[in-house]
């Protein structure tokens, strides 16, 4: 048995505080709002090239530099820089934490507080409302007004990212002059949802847990929070990656054993999920998690894709991986469907790769160089 | 899939194909579609047509390309192009969607040609097909003479290995205009190298000599 690992450490965070706060989906009002953000690349005196990133599930806004709890690299360092896709001496890049998330903006870590914005001295915990990715969007919209940027060159992200970019699309169509949704889907899937399920299922049924009030002892339920992570990671794989990376290849162990870890599959996961109970929160998982099985974008339109971006005239771009499993091919395709059926500008490339869902943050040529292309494009049309 | 016409482009967002690189038949096309205009290139290859009605004519010009790695090259280059296939993507556009309706020596390797004219019809106001004609002497003079499928630089790949499943002569085309219905606002046989051959306003002989076939349509 493990010692009991500590709460996530303190950072200070760069953020913007909304004093009046925001009206969710659930009617409910969380005030005051913390937006916790980070940027790269220098805004125009035009304001004109900002481009908005969303990030996934368990990412954040350390999006090009070292994490200040993992003192990692950022999550998307391979595209951005001088002369990459995401071009650092042409774009403003802005990357903000979503709410409900455990990096600095609101949150379930955060101290919970009345509708007049008081606090009170404990944490929201499980008590934090539901969040929508509508909510989490809204609350970047507050970010990039409070910016001064009237209209967003793009939005792109992907996995829940895509999600967010869809919803911006959707929400504040005037705002967004591209929209690349990236390993994305218009709706979280049944499979997607019941992997999720697991996940949680795992964290509520951890001793430490505490219906939620971890932090009362000042422990947190790591064991459920890694199992959670460890599912969750083999949805982000594939079964030719895991083959081609682990095979059935033995740690050294002698004799048949089932108490150690046996196959090298085993430790790769088991070294994910203890690594990702030292900065995520258990609560915000929760909520992220729950936030995106709610997604379906028609839903909000009466069931009709095609009526959410009618009358659109932001350009898309839609990529997909041939072997990502958790948002499939087809998921994009049918999006891109019903962007035609709205008229909309769209290009739309599957992407072959090995590396499953995982591979829109890694090296993929292809992918990079219609990413590129796509933005500069759409920069050069606005004379950027 | 089209051949030859540009380089691959490396990454990057500028618009590098001009006009005198792209293929001779593609510029016959350029050529009936007025300023402004929004067009969808169906089988867009890397996308020269596209760039080219973007830039020269201020058009509003997207494609459809089957090839993954054609369709990638076209976006690379930042033009509005969705991998996906004559066959299957058409029905999801809605009604009267483009102006002209461009489908470039591809009608001949579709699934269902007749539904495809169809649909580029329902989606645009003008429907510009350009198809290899198989009444073309030669090709008749090969099968009369050697008794085997004709192979031309155009029809160059063998009866079982071919993608060109519903190949066509010009007479066959105007049939199957007249029989939907559609209007011939203009139409003209081609040499290989796509210039525009003399007999033009004899269907029998451009027939007989024509090597591509270019038709404008609308509905009639």
């Amino acid at each position: 048995m493990s010692a009991p690992i500590a709460p996530l450490p303190v950072v200070d965070h760069q953020r913007v505080v909304f004093a009046d706060g925001l009206t969710l989906d659930c009617g409910q009002t969380i005030a005051p709002l913390v937006v916790a953000y980070r940027t790269y690349g220098t805004l125009n005196a035009a304001k004109s090239n900002a481009i908005l990133i969303c990030h996934a599930l368990t990412g954040d806004q350390y999006v090009a530099e070292l994490h200040p709890v993992t003192g990692k690299g950022g999550w998307w360092q391979t595209i951005i820089g001088p002369g990459k896709p995401l071009d650092t001496e042409r774009y403003f890049l802005i990357c903000a934490n979503v709410l409900g998330g455990c990096m600095g903006s609101t949150g379930p870590r955060d101290e919970m507080t009345d509708s007049a914005g008081r606090g009170l001295g404990r944490p929201w915990g499980t008590d934090f409302p539901n969040v929508t990715i509508r909510d989490m969007v809204r609350a970047q919209h507050r970010l990039v007004t409070s910016l001064g940027i009237g209209r967003l060159l793009a939005v792109i992200g992907g996995s829940m990212g895509g999600m967010q970019v869809l919803e911006w699309a959707a929400t504040f169509p005037q705002t967004v002059y591209a929209a690349a949704p990236i390993a994305a889907a218009s709706y979280h899937s049944a499979q997607n949802i019941a992997f999720h399920e697991v996940g949680r299922a795992a964290i509520h049924s951890d001793p430490d847990w505490q219906g939620g009030r971890y932090w009362e002892e000042g422990r947190i339920p790591a064991k459920g929070l890694a199992v959670a992570r460890m599912v969750a990671h083999i949805t982000y794989l594939s079964e030719a990656a895991l083959s081609r990376k682990f095979g059935r290849r033995l740690r050294g162990a002698a004799a048949l054993t089932l108490l150690e870890d046996v196959f090298e599959v085993e430790s790769y996961l088991r070294h994910q999920g203890s690594t990702f109970v030292r900065r995520f929160d258990a609560n915000s998982y929760l909520t992220i998690t729950r936030a995106m099985d709610y997604f379906d974008l028609a839903a909000e339109h009466d069931g009709d894709l095609a009526a959410a971006f009618r009358g659109t005239r932001t350009r898309f771009f839609v990529a997909s991986f041939s072997t990502d499993w958790l948002f499939p091919t087809s998921e994009s395709r049918a999006l891109v469907r019903a962007l035609n059926k709205a008229a909309a500008n769209v290009s739309f490339v599957e992407i072959t790769s090995d590396k499953g869902h995982d591979a829109f943050l890694l090296d993929e040529p292809d992918f990079h160089h219609a990413l590129g292309g796509f933005l500069a494009g759409c920069a050069d049309r606005l004379g950027i | 899939m089209r051949g030859g016409a540009a380089a691959p482009s490396p990454l990057g967002g500028e618009i590098r194909f001009v006009a005198k690189n792209m293929r001779l038949d593609l510029r016959l096309i350029a050529a009936m579609i007025p300023r402004g205009a929004t067009v969808l290139d169906i089988g867009c290859g890397d996308g020269a047509l596209l760039a080219h009605l973007t830039a020269a004519k201020g058009a509003d010009a997207r494609g459809i390309e089957i090839d993954m790695a054609e369709a990638t090259r076209a976006v690379a280059n930042g033009l509005a192009v969705i991998q996906g296939d004559a066959d299957h993507d058409l029905a999801f556009y809605p009604d009267g969607a483009f102006d002209y309706v461009v489908l470039s020596r591809t009608l001949q390797a579709v699934e269902r040609p007749r539904e495809v004219l169809r649909q580029m019809l329902r989606i645009g106001r003008h429907a510009i097909v350009s198809f290899p004609n198989f009444g073309h002497w030669w090709l008749r003079w090969q099968l009369l003479a050697g008794g085997r499928m004709p192979m031309t630089p155009t029809w160059n790949r063998a009866w079982h290995d071919t993608p060109n499943i519903h190949p066509c002569t010009i007479r066959d085309f105007f049939d199957l205009c007249r029989l939907e219905g559609y209007a011939v606002e203009e139409w003209l046989a081609v040499d290989d190298r796509g210039l525009k051959a003399p007999w033009k306003r004899s269907p029998w002989l451009a027939n007989l000599f024509g090597e591509q076939a270019l038709f404008l349509l609308r509905r009639a």
